[in-house]
């Protein structure tokens, strides 16, 4: 699925530069806050959903290629783990919700 | 609850083939490339005008002269609307080519800026379903024209710059190991990690990773290899007293990695080996360290890993890649 189709119907905030979300095809998801089992356990053009929201977030994010980061329960990352997403071309994504629920919709959406 | 279960996307394109890192990285750089592309590189700056009093009949034969389909009308320097062929024939239709052209013109003007990026006017022009848009500058003055066709065009050219670019770059590297002989050569990249420097946590990864890849590494093997770089500089930042060394070695079939700090060294590396066990503080767990998989990973990563520790002078951790059917800069290896 395309990730436009999902930001709109996830209703989620993007954090960092615009881009045509449609050509970017993504396959499954990992949701985790640990950082090595992220490491270990997300694919390549995966989701990766987490309450992490620190510049570190990035550097994993951009070694793994994942097709964006979807940051849960509003925790905000910081105006330099932005400016350091856009130099990656790691994409950043918002919402207030759980992770749990992110995953369950995703689930339901037949991102397995 | 659904019971019929939505089309995946390949179902619905039907592409043949799951979407591999690769083209991912190729789709990803194209978007970039758009929105690097501003729009004044890729209009067109010598462009044909008019003005309102000219009759459409001659606005007509300007059009068919220079085989274009619209044309900004100017007056006294300032852009006041465009006529396009669509508004002649609606004159010709009425027999009004002696009119002048004030009176077909259309003067709602759809514009973008020339500093705009290609993006901003690929949305327009899906938006306004228009063939052409007029570029102008901050005050509103004419600076050319843009089309889809030049927006392709630019795009395909900056693809061809980009890819020669990267591609200049990688045959460098990748034809180390042919142009300079010796009977062992070895390329040796030395990162200096300072502890606790969780700003720069993941930049000596990410270049070793890229420094492979430029030296012809296969995809999978620069991600392996930019896995266990990771784990180890993080443990570099996290856990030393001073920093350390992250040190990367390329030969044609091996790739060593290795890191290098003086302390505090570990007690007992049978149990750092295990999963889940970890030293970190409460406060480096919270962003998501300190998972105790660190060593765990990088042993899934790498063909083979060495870790010699005393407590009190430091550790030396050794992980080794060996890449025995292809040589780095993709050749077979002689038998």
């Amino acid at each position: 699925m395309n990730l436009q189709t999902i930001i709109d119907q996830l209703q989620l905030t993007i954090l960092t530069e615009p881009r045509d979300f449609t050509s970017i095809i993504t396959q499954g998801g990992y949701a985790s806050d640990l950082l090595s089992c992220v490491m270990a356990g997300a694919k390549s053009n995966n989701l990766w959903i987490t309450l992490q929201a620190h510049l570190n977030i990035v550097a994993v994010a951009s070694m793994l290629d994942v097709a964006a980061v979807i940051i849960t329960e509003n925790a905000q990352p910081d105006e330099a783990t932005i400016n350091k997403a856009n130099e990656q071309g790691v994409i950043l994504l918002s919402t207030h919700k759980f992770s749990y629920e992110i995953c369950g919709t995703l689930w339901e959406m037949n991102i397995r | 609850m659904t019971t019929t279960r939505p089309q995946t996307e390949q179902e619905k394109f039907g592409r043949h083939r799951p979407l591999t890192d690769l083209d991912a990285h190729e789709i990803n750089r194209i978007e970039e490339l758009s929105y690097d592309l501003k729009v004044r590189e890729v209009m067109i700056q010598h462009i044909i005008t008019t003005s309102p009093e000219v009759p459409l009949a001659s606005a007509l034969e300007l059009l068919r002269v220079n085989r274009i389909s619209g044309l900004p009308v100017i007056e006294e320097g300032n852009l006041v609307g465009v006529i396009s062929l669509e508004d002649i024939v609606r004159a010709l239709q009425k027999n009004e080519l002696p009119l002048p052209v004030k009176n077909y013109m259309s003067t709602s003007l759809v514009t973008v800026k020339a500093t705009d990026s290609v993006v901003e006017a690929i949305k327009t022009f899906s938006e306004k379903r228009l063939g052409r848009l007029l570029v102008v500058d901050e005050n509103h003055n004419l600076m050319g024209i843009i089309t889809k066709g030049d927006i392709t065009r630019g795009i395909l050219l900056a693809v061809q710059r980009d890819y020669k670019e990267e591609e200049v770059r990688r045959y460098r590297a990748s034809h180390l190991f042919e142009d300079i002989v010796s009977d062992r050569t070895t390329l040796v990249l030395r990162y200096d990690i300072k502890a606790g420097d969780f700003t720069h946590g993941g930049n000596a990864s990410s270049n070793i990773k890229r420094a492979l890849l430029r030296l012809g590494a296969d995809f999978q093997v620069a991600r392996r290899c930019g896995i266990a770089a990771y784990e180890a500089e993080m443990n570099l930042i996290i856990h030393t007293t001073h920093g350390g060394i992250l040190k990367l070695e390329v030969e044609p079939h091996k790739i060593t990695l290795s890191t290098n700090d003086d302390g505090p060294g570990i007690d007992d590396v049978q149990k750092v080996l295990q999963p889940g066990y970890s030293t970190a503080t409460d406060e480096v767990r919270a962003m998501g360290f300190g998972a105790g998989m660190g060593l765990v990973n990088i042993n899934k990563c790498v063909d083979k890993m060495e870790i010699e520790s005393t407590p009190g002078k430091g550790t030396k951790l050794v992980m080794r890649i060996f890449i025995p059917n292809e040589t780095l800069n993709g050749k077979k290896a002689s038998p």
